[in-house]
């Protein structure tokens, strides 16, 4: 602080609240009518600001699935909670196993057409699904990997950014280590799971952290993949509870899904802070 | 860069490489290349017989009024959603780096929507602004506004822009912080001695110190806004009302799955495919060079 002016620090106070405060309000939100029931929704506009009395009817609802008032019948969210953290989880580790040793490729050996290579795994990093879909959803389908595991995560498991993390990461490792390891008589491989790996820890938690929510938030790809219900993920599940028309949703129980979706990759951010910021730094750059 | 010290292998870096490059090669190069080659292909309503035809599926494409129409409304989304997104979010760092108390709590509070997947924000924001039952719908109509964003196309394009900033913000925040924090404190204090109160600091001092972190933070917005907002107009408006907030990538998605039009989709992901690139090749020459003080 350079000089103290109690009037812009209130000022500075107040306008970060309100910031908070309306960053905060939609979950908020979300979370108060998912402790209601849904005619209480409808029926009463606007509805109560403050949480009702079926918290535990809602999400007992929401995670075991079963029928509701109206007689729909909700799917079960437990499932796609795990369907989703199975895909969040493989991504992320997929990502970082795959780019660390092509990465460890491509800084540590001189190989023919390495140029080649490492120019083809850059490109990638211009083509996301969303500019790609149908032919990429073909090429899935021709493979016979709709629906299921490998289709929701093979093809979003290559990433040009965490092989550049990395690649970057490597060339600052000192050649002392290199060549000490050589004298040592340790070959790449032993280099590599004794040297790298260990040194990569920090480097391997924020990419973590930033993969396993693209994982968990993926939307489009699933849209696409999966047909049976087993096999949704709990973003796109919510998607397919909307019944039509304001009135006719479930909106309590599609609001605590919401929540339910939010919580898990919140919660790395949030717990896992340090190394998010960390991340998102390294990546972007 | 290189490495001085290397190993010796003529198998090891291709195993080391493989599954990369198999996933790649799979996946990408792959769809990417059948995009290109189906764009110059059309193909009868039952997918009987294709002909080659051409440029034709391109030319149909920009004569056709909604192409042109969805990119008009991705070029509005996406200026609206980075300037909007820019502006509160350099508020809130700018106030946050003057805040000794509390600083590390209004950064948790911040950022933490970076967490939420883009359809979810979508749902939230469309449970907000709902005609009938929204609670800030009501509010608006108590205080004479008719919202209705499933007949008013203006109303449905405010509602994904500020869906979308709402998801934005904790990212523009983290760089615009950061960025702030790297700026020189003997600079800041050289210009309060010179008697420059606060808000004259930040216009002469720290603004024109972060335009790396604005130049750069525009070019990730507009690409988030081109390619990572799907989920969002597909969850709020699906795309409507009409094909008021129909961006790029919805179309391409709809006139693939929903229209089966596929050699205009794949025209379409043609065009997307070089508006990515444009965008990072720019990114990659312009922005990276630019992040240094000096």
């Amino acid at each position: 602080m350079i000089e103290n002016r109690p009037g812009t620090t209130a000022i500075a106070h107040t306008v970060l609240l309100l910031g908070v405060l309306a960053v905060g309000f939609p979950v908020y939100l979300a979370f108060v009518a998912s402790t209601q029931t849904s005619a209480e929704i409808v029926q009463n506009v606007p509805m109560s600001l403050l949480p009702g009395s079926h918290l535990l009817d809602t999400y007992r609802l929401a995670l075991f699935g079963g029928e509701t008032s109206y007689g729909s019948r909700i799917p079960p969210a437990g499932r796609m909670l795990w369907v989703s953290f199975v895909t969040a989880i493989v991504i992320a580790v997929g990502k970082i196993a795959i780019s660390m040793l092509s990465a460890f490729a491509i800084v540590y050996f001189r190989f023919p057409f390495r140029g080649l290579v490492f120019w083809m795994i850059f490109i990638t990093l211009m083509l996301p699904v969303e500019v790609r879909i149908l032919p990429t959803y073909k090429v899935v389908a021709d493979l016979n990997m709709l629906n299921s595991y490998t289709g929701l995560t093979l093809p979003l498991i290559a990433s040009a950014t965490a092989t550049f993390l990395f690649r970057q990461f490597f060339l600052t490792v000192p050649d002392e280590l290199t060549e000490a390891a050589r004298i040592d008589g340790a070959g790449p491989l032993r280099f590599f799971k004794d040297v790298l790996l260990p040194l990569s820890k920090t480097s391997m938690a924020a990419l973590f952290v930033i993969q396993f929510i693209y994982g968990w938030n993926q939307y489009l790809w699933p849209l696409l993949m999966t047909t049976t219900e087993d096999m949704y993920p709990i973003v796109m599940g919510i998607k397919r509870m909307f019944a039509g028309g304001d009135a006719a949703n479930e909106w309590n129980v599609i609001m605590a899904t919401a929540i339910l979706a939010m919580i898990p990759p919140a919660l790395v951010v949030v717990l896992m802070q340090k190394w998010f910021v960390k991340g998102l730094v390294d990546t972007e750059k | 860069m290189e490495k001085r010290v290397r190993f010796k292998s003529a198998w090891l870096p291709w195993a080391l490489i493989a599954p990369q490059m198999v996933i790649v090669l799979v996946f990408f190069f792959w769809p990417a290349g059948q995009a290109i080659y189906q764009s110059f292909l059309r193909e009868d309503a039952f997918g009987t017989s294709t002909e080659f035809v051409g440029i034709d599926n391109f030319v149909e494409l920009f004569n056709d009024a909604s192409y042109l129409a969805s990119f008009k409304t991705t070029l509005i989304f996406s200026v609206l959603v980075a300037v909007l997104g820019l502006v509160i979010s350099l508020m809130l760092a700018v106030m946050a780096d003057r805040v000794i108390k509390g600083a590390t709590g209004y950064k948790t509070l911040l950022i933490w929507p970076y967490a939420v997947a883009p359809a979810v924000a979508g749902v939230l924001w469309l449970f907000m602004f709902a005609p009938s039952i929204g609670v800030v719908a009501w509010a608006l109509r108590r205080v004479g506004f008719d919202w209705n964003h499933l007949l008013n196309g203006t109303h449905a394009m405010a509602l994904i822009v500020m869906a979308a900033v709402w998801k934005q913000i904790s990212y523009n925040f983290l760089f615009f912080l950061a960025g702030l924090q790297s700026v020189p404190k003997s600079l800041i204090e050289a210009a309060a001695i010179d008697g420059a109160g606060p808000w004259r600091r930040f216009w002469t001092v720290q603004f024109p110190l972060l335009s790396p972190t604005t130049f750069f933070l525009l070019v990730m917005n507009v690409i988030y806004a081109f390619f990572d907002t799907f989920g969002i107009v597909d969850a709020a408006t699906h795309g409507g009302p009409g094909k008021d907030t129909a961006i790029l990538v919805y179309k391409v998605y709809f006139d693939a799955f929903k229209g089966l039009d596929l050699g205009g989709s794949a025209a379409q992901s043609v065009v997307l495919m070089v508006i990515v690139i444009a965008l990072t090749v720019f990114q990659f020459r312009y922005v990276e060079k630019k992040v240094n003080y000096s």
